[in-house]
């Protein structure tokens, strides 16, 4: 049977996207993956793989039908549109590209292109090991589950507790993030901030299309982005329109977006609310025996709050403030006020005991100094006073020392 | 839009002797006169007789095929879709209603139906030049439609007039003279029996000489202002663009181009030259043929000419609609817009 075949042309447009390894990837690896994840929540993605390789074989015919398929199964799919077409538009004539069609606003093309990279190098990069982040997660007792964004990879990772209290990788999926990129600064400026955050149950009210399947509003501004003059407000999880599938790596006012059938997929760890959400550039992966260097961190660092929580049962308040950083801010003022209050109220040493409970650490992403974030509930007994609170602290590393550098209640 | 529509059935029979077909130039004199009445634009008549001959003859394949012409002619799109399809049904292996089918499929805007349609005709028939010339329009029209849906562009709008020059297309034969892309007559010719397909080449023997390797104007036309020698001269300028293209000659076939061409895709002269000057001189063998061109002038100076330009490099064909907007500068016919696909 004679075919149109311009097999130089759908390479180019391959060429384009496809990561430097992918050829080194073992094809029959390939194929038993995808059929493996037939029934998981990342198909989508292993079919868009499996079309890409197939134009990489030459196969354009089995990429046609693979590509149609993936239409099928998620309509709106923009980037799988723009793969027919140009799988079409080879048969008809030369392609000179990925994306090879006429729009007024050529970075359109770029966007979907930057998205085939990116969901293609995290599709791949599942041959590997699964992975921890080199960041110190403790979570307390009441969380099962943690996420971590890579905004260098367009990719959220989902990770639950084990028994053990370690974490395990569950899932990961492709989210947007904002259309000028990271470290939020001010409102309108269309970035994501990096940070740790927590994310509230979904919300209840009615939402406008664009948020699709539902928001999960983040604590953006956090009490470190106000300390640091960051403004703005209404960072979300949340869902795309209707209409669209998936939406270009940047593409957001600043929001995590992620595709609506993943989002309901996360619906029932989301909806728990107080997840803690790290928004980290270019995450560090653990090499298997750097796990002790977290370790030795978790420890020294659960040290000095239990160190703190001793102190200040003492009632000394010399060796109580000696843990706070002289950069130390709270909701009234700086160390200067925070060191005369305690002195004050210390000053007759009234018997107190502090308990502290469901505590939770997580490393602060991308910190210029390493920075904790540390939540707990805290048991404040004395004579005159009894009273349980949320607290939260950023604790900082400064030569070789932790020391609290904001405290307040959570 | 120029998807053709097959108005004869030229069937040759594969050693089918037990299948009475009957073949072109065979056609009996009922049919002849059914025909005739249809090319006169006597459609009801045409249907009446034809559906008679039928009662007769309920598996004549010819008779069958005129029927479902007649119907398209009528504008009964769906009853004349129900004929092909019953024509496919009892003949599997005649390529033509399928082509026909496809026409009518991507006339409602059923491109995948068309495509399918297309594709079953190429593969009982590999060398039906129609089909194939059919399937890169449906290919371009698929893409072209799953690259709106990319980028969420409503074409509403831009569907409604393919429709709308369709049909004008259909019955270009009687609407508007010389548009007509009705009626290719191209036999199907099965794989065993392939010959060169009979194409019009034009002009071939009035191709101006060129002077190589130095880069020469294309011939001036005669001041004389008549429209055959315009045609002439417009004519000779495209041939001496697909020559200067099939010989590689890259700098006389950019010559071929106006100060005021309107790159494809609005880039600059220089990187689309630069484009060009790669695509055109890299394949090792570069056949470019001009076949069926039809020359409009507009103006003294403007004139357009489509053509279906079958394109083979490196031995691989690529057969295309194309049309090029022409204008005159300083007595040369100069190519100002060149698109593809339509």
């Amino acid at each position: 049977m004679l075919r149109f075949k311009y097999l130089s042309a759908v390479m180019l447009l391959l060429g384009a996207v496809l990561p430097w390894n992918a050829t080194a990837i073992n094809q029959e690896g390939l194929a038993s993956r995808f059929l493996a994840q037939k029934y998981s929540a990342n198909i989508i993605e292993s079919m868009l793989a499996k079309t890409l390789m197939e134009i990489k074989q030459g196969k354009t015919g089995d990429a046609l039908d693979t590509v149609n398929q993936l239409i099928q199964t998620t309509p709106n799919f923009n980037l799988a549109y723009l793969i027919r077409g140009d799988l079409l538009a080879s048969r008809a004539r030369m392609l000179s590209g990925f994306g090879d069609t006429f729009v007024k606003d050529p970075r359109q093309v770029e966007d979907l292109k930057e998205e085939a990279e990116k969901r293609l190098e995290s599709y791949l990069a599942k041959n590997k090991d699964h992975l921890q982040p080199n960041l110190l997660i403790q979570l307390d007792q009441s969380q099962r589950y943690a996420v971590v964004v890579d905004t260098s990879k367009s990719r959220l990772f989902l990770y639950a507790k084990q028994e053990d209290g370690q974490l395990k990788y569950i899932s990961d999926y492709y989210v947007t993030i904002g259309k000028n990129g990271i470290d939020k600064k001010a409102q309108g400026d269309k970035r994501t901030p990096l940070g740790v955050y927590f994310a509230a149950s979904k919300l209840n009210r009615p939402l406008p299309d664009m948020y699709g399947e539902g928001a999960y509003p983040l604590n953006y501004p956090n009490e470190i982005d106000v300390y640091e003059k960051r403004n703005g407000s209404g960072i979300w999880l949340h869902g795309t329109p209707t209409d669209t599938y998936s939406r270009p790596p940047r593409a957001s006012d600043g929001c995590v977006v992620l595709s609506n059938p993943d989002l309901k997929t996360l619906h029932p760890i989301l909806n728990r609310g107080n997840t803690p959400v790290i928004i980290a550039n270019n995450v560090e992966w653990l090499v298997d025996t750097s796990g002790d260097v977290q370790a030795q961190q978790k420890q020294s660092l659960q040290a000095a709050i239990e160190a703190w929580r001793k102190d200040w049962i003492s009632q000394d308040s010399d060796a109580y403030l000696s843990h706070y950083s002289p950069q130390f801010f709270y909701s009234d003022g700086d160390f200067k006020k925070w060191a005369s209050y305690k002195r004050s109220i210390q000053l007759r040493k009234p018997k107190v005991d502090v308990g502290i409970d469901k505590l939770s650490m997580f490393t602060y992403p991308n910190a210029q100094k390493p920075m904790v974030v540390v939540n707990f509930e805290q048991d404040f007994r004395s004579a005159s006073l009894q009273n349980r609170m949320k607290k939260r602290q950023y604790w900082i590393n400064e030569n070789n020392q932790w020391k609290i550098i904001y405290e307040g209640a959570a | 839009m120029h998807t053709i529509i097959i108005k004869s059935l030229l069937v040759i029979t594969l050693g089918f002797s037990a299948w009475s077909f009957a073949v072109a130039g065979n056609t009996n004199a009922a049919l002849k006169e059914i025909n005739l009445l249809s090319e006169q634009g006597n459609q009801a008549a045409a249907l009446e007789k034809v559906n008679t001959y039928l009662s007769a003859n309920p598996k004549d394949a010819e008779a069958l095929f005129m029927k479902g012409v007649i119907l398209v002619e009528q504008g009964k799109r769906d009853d004349a879709i129900k004929a092909f399809v019953d024509l496919t049904e009892k003949y599997p292996n005649l390529p033509e209603p399928y082509n026909n089918l496809a026409v009518l499929y991507a006339d409602q805007g059923q491109y995948d139906k068309a495509r399918k349609a297309l594709e079953t005709a190429i593969k009982t028939h590999p060398s039906y030049a129609t089909a194939h010339e059919n399937l890169g329009d449906i290919y371009a029209r698929l893409a072209s439609e799953a690259y709106d849906k990319a980028f969420k562009l409503d074409t509403s709008n831009a569907r409604a007039q393919g429709k709308l020059s369709l049909i004008t297309d259909l019955f270009g034969g009687k609407a508007g003279a010389g548009k007509t892309t009705v009626a290719a007559k191209e036999p199907a010719k099965p794989v065993e029996m392939a010959k060169p397909t009979t194409t019009t080449k034009l002009a071939e023997n009035k191709k101006p000489e060129v002077a190589k390797p130095e880069v020469t104007k294309p011939e001036p036309s005669k001041t004389t202002d008549t429209a055959t020698n315009d045609e002439a001269s417009l004519l000779n300028a495209v041939n001496a663009w697909a020559k200067a293209w099939s010989d590689q000659n890259v700098d006389q076939y950019l010559a071929s181009y106006a100060d005021s061409f309107k790159t494809p895709k609005g880039e600059s002269r220089k990187s689309w030259e630069a484009m060009r000057r790669d695509r055109v001189s890299r394949p090792k063998s570069i056949a470019v043929e001009v076949n069926d061109p039809k020359v409009t002038i507009e103006s003294a100076d403007k004139a357009k000419v489509q053509f279906s330009q079958r394109y083979v490099a490196n031995g691989k064909p690529q057969g295309t609609r194309k049309t090029l907007t022409m204008v005159k500068v300083g007595g040369n016919w100069l190519i100002e817009q060149e698109v593809a696909g339509r």
